[in-house]
């Protein structure tokens, strides 16, 4: 079944990197996947995005017509993206920093408010990843366990094995509040 | 053991050339290829090879060109604009028969153009490589999967012919990441060649290679003619998805060729006969794939992201203008597979303008 | 005192005559630098990388390894071939044309990059093979088949003086020799050798110019280009070394 994500928010927000985050997570859980970024002059001014699509097939085109999940970190990125989700699809809000909006009614909005869930979980730059939780426990399209393996494994790699415990942390809350 | 990797295509480009013995890139950032240049500014080293960014990119082909005449398997890579200083090193190394790897990370427009994805390189590159009746080897991935297994197979290819290869993708399947199986590391012999300089035995003359031939014009005509003929005959590749019963048969590669797959797919599945002959190789064109079209094809549908649907005049060739030849050009957006969809039953319906 | 033996170095022996034109510098600056090579016992380890044109008349005047490529290329293709084998003996051979018109670039960017390899640049202030057109080096004054009534610094600029150019950088050697007379050939075989053992130390790039005369295109008999050269050439681009550098 093909999912089609986008995650969006301003630069510096961490958003390439969550749609990285995601890919992994696909990869290790079994699926194909693309992932495909805003690149070049796009990237220093207004909407940083990335597009990541994840399926148990082959993949055609990277690139997102319409989309089942959108990620968002800005309200700029709602005002592009929101349009594009299917009926039925899923906008996950970051409400630390957008609120008092109203969102088109064929949509599941679930608000994240990603700062104070990342502070609790003690881990103040992990609010990326408690989206990824969120994101994984309301829309079900990969397993807790393979999500939290995968992340784990990329920041091992990454030379940034010290902050597993605090990234297994807001994953986990980013989870179970949703 | 082979590897699992995420990896962008650039960068498994890049990765794949160290794996088949690459030590020597020298080139130029430009957008959408920058990737490969980055990632070798310090891989290159890690595997004690040398990278040098150049004041341009001609001077990377001269350079590399240097490096091949060493024996070191050699990359540059870069995109339109830059991939237009190219040519004078291309035309050197096809006249002076040494081998290389090189990429065209195609980009928008001619010009300065703009940086987004775009596929109007192919006359440019497939063509045009160089003056003089050069002639290079042109790959076309459609994934970076096939980033990776194209550039090993490029050295092999540039080495059995002593003729430069292009691997030519598009700032998609250049700044993707998908999931990659990397081949292990291949060592290369810098002396595996008879033609490569090196230290002389006592009495041996040296080498002269220059870029006029060491012979009359007809014996080295002869000689190119019968390597390029060699090369038509052996090196076509191609992939063809439901073909021989297709009253539509798309020709695409690269990015388009990804999206016709799905359009063949959504096809099928409301009764509509479309099938597709993806290139991967754009020379030499793929003409064999043309045999498996049946009597009853309505027409071919090139879809391609240029203006002009540059690959028209090879089908039409490979044809031998028998079939007509319909086109969905999209210039600087990514074919939609609806729309090859509803190209195709307008064909189908005698509805479709011919190209 | 002992008489002294002139040999043709042995890679240049037996071959057929050189193609340059009677009086041309560059038979002169080719036997020189293949004289150091096997004094240096370098004949069967070395890549000489020429230009094209009349920096490409001495490729089939010897036998050792020798590559001619595009114009004013010899210095990166040299680059690439010497970072593939270091152990050998890399020199690009090119004129005035190459090195200070199509190829600046690489004359800038190579120093710049210090790379390990010697240039040798025989200067006869214009392009030769193509007819005597205006070069870089041209002098103020100088008549070419480009500058008919003389070069004007208004209409053509002014001419380069790659001692100027280079000034301040940090490269191994740069040295400015001419085969305009013995003293100077003596010398000019000195800072060859120089540039040559600097690059198999390991020094960085050695730059070689050599100021030879070009009667053909000056209209000027042998003796007499010989004669220009010493009353005005040298005068602008005097003989000498101007960067004597340490290691790398």
């Amino acid at each position: 079944m093909l999912k089609e994500i986008i995650c969006a928010g301003f630069g510096g927000q961490g958003i390439i990197t969550t749609g990285i985050l995601i890919s992994h997570c696909a990869f290790e859980t079994g699926n194909q996947f693309t992932w495909y970024p805003s690149y070049g002059a796009e990237m220093r001014g207004g909407t940083a995005n990335c597009t990541i699509k994840i399926s148990d097939e082959e993949i055609a085109s990277p690139l997102a017509k319409e989309i089942d999940i959108l990620v968002a970190m800005s309200a700029p990125a709602i005002d592009k993206f929101e349009a594009n989700l299917r009926p039925g699809g899923y906008l996950f809000v970051n409400s630390s920093l957008v609120t008092d909006r109203k969102y088109r009614d064929d949509i599941n909005v679930v608000e994240v408010n990603t700062t104070a869930l990342a502070e609790e979980a003690k881990n103040p730059k992990g609010a990326n990843i408690v989206m990824i939780g969120a994101l994984i426990k309301r829309t079900g399209i990969m397993t807790f366990e393979g999500c939290s393996d995968a992340i784990e494994k990329y920041f091992t790699e990454h030379g940034k094995a010290k902050f597993n415990d605090a990234n297994q942390a807001a994953l986990k809350i980013g989870y179970e509040r949703f | 053991m082979a590897e699992r990797a995420i990896m962008k295509g650039n960068e498994a480009l890049a990765e794949a050339a160290l794996r088949a013995g690459c030590r020597f890139f020298s080139g130029y950032p430009i957008t959408p290829q920058t990737e490969v240049l980055e990632y070798l500014s310090w891989r290159m080293y890690e595997v004690r090879g040398h990278m040098i960014q150049t004041e341009d990119e001609l001077t990377g082909l001269h350079m590399l060109l240097g490096a091949s005449l060493g024996g070191n398997r050699v990359l540059s890579t870069s995109s339109g604009p830059g991939f237009a200083l190219f040519h004078e090193g291309m035309s050197y190394l096809c006249g002076c028969e040494i081998p290389a790897v090189l990429v065209d990370v195609q980009r928008l427009g001619a010009a300065c153009g703009g940086i987004g994805v775009s596929q109007g390189d192919y006359e440019e590159v497939v063509h045009g490589g160089g003056n003089g009746d050069s002639q290079c080897i042109v790959l076309t991935p459609a994934s970076v999967q096939e980033e990776v297994d194209l550039v090993q197979e490029a050295y092999d290819l540039a080495e059995k012919y002593r003729n430069p290869v292009i691997v030519m993708t598009d700032a998609i399947i250049g700044q993707m990441m998908e999931g990659v199986t990397l081949p292990d590391f291949k060592e290369h012999d810098i002396n595996k060649y008879d033609w490569v300089y090196r230290p002389l035995k006592t009495n041996e003359m040296g080498k002269i290679n220059a870029g006029w031939p060491g012979r009359s014009w007809t014996e080295q005509a002869k000689h190119l003619r019968e390597k390029f003929a060699s090369m038509q005959q052996n090196e076509q590749r191609w992939e063809n998805v439901q073909v021989s019963d297709a009253d539509v048969v798309c020709v695409a590669y690269g990015i388009s060729s990804r999206v016709c797959k799905e359009a063949v797919k959504k096809a099928r599945a409301k009764g509509v006969k479309l099938g597709l002959i993806r290139l991967v190789t754009a020379w030499p064109f793929p003409e064999k794939a043309f045999a498996e079209i049946s009597k009853e094809c309505k027409g071919i549908l090139v879809v391609e992201m240029s203006i002009k649907g540059q690959t028209v005049p090879d089908v039409k060739l490979a044809t031998k203008c028998g079939l007509s030849v319909y086109g969905y050009f999209s210039v600087d957006i990514v074919p939609d597979a609806d729309i090859v969809v509803e190209i195709a039953e307008d064909i189908i319906a005698g509805t479709a303008q011919e190209v | 005192m002992a008489a002294k033996t002139f040999n043709i170095p042995t890679l240049m022996q037996g071959l057929p005559p050189h193609t340059a034109c009677q009086g041309c510098g560059h038979g002169i600056a080719g036997r020189i630098i293949y004289e150091v090579i096997e004094e240096m016992g370098m004949s069967s380890n070395c890549v000489a990388f020429h230009d094209l044109a009349c920096g490409a008349n001495m490729l089939f005047a010897q036998k050792g390894n020798g590559f001619s490529g595009a114009h004013g290329r010899a210095i990166p293709t040299a680059t690439g071939f010497k970072r593939t084998r270091p152990d050998m003996l890399v020199f690009s051979y090119a004129g005035d044309g190459a090195t200070y018109s199509i190829g600046m670039q690489h004359t800038i960017h190579t120093a710049l990059r210090n790379e390990n390899i010697t240039a040798i640049v025989v200067n006869n202030t214009n392009f030769g093979m193509t007819g005597g057109q205006m070069s870089p080096a041209t002098l103020i004054g100088q008549k070419t088949t480009s500058s008919p009534k003389g070069r004007t610094a208004e209409l053509n600029g002014n001419p380069i003086d790659i001692t100027e150019v280079y000034s301040g950088m940090k490269i191994a050697y740069l040295a400015r020799g001419s085969v305009d007379s013995v003293a100077n050939i003596n010398k000019t075989k000195a800072y060859i050798r120089k540039a040559f053992e600097k690059q198999m130390a390991g020094c960085g790039f050695s730059f070689v110019e050599i100021m030879a005369p070009c009667p053909t295109n000056w209209g000027m008999t042998a003796l007499g280009s010989i004669k220009r050269m010493q009353d005005e050439v040298l005068k602008l681009y005097p003989v000498g070394e101007y960067i004597d550098g340490g290691a790398k």
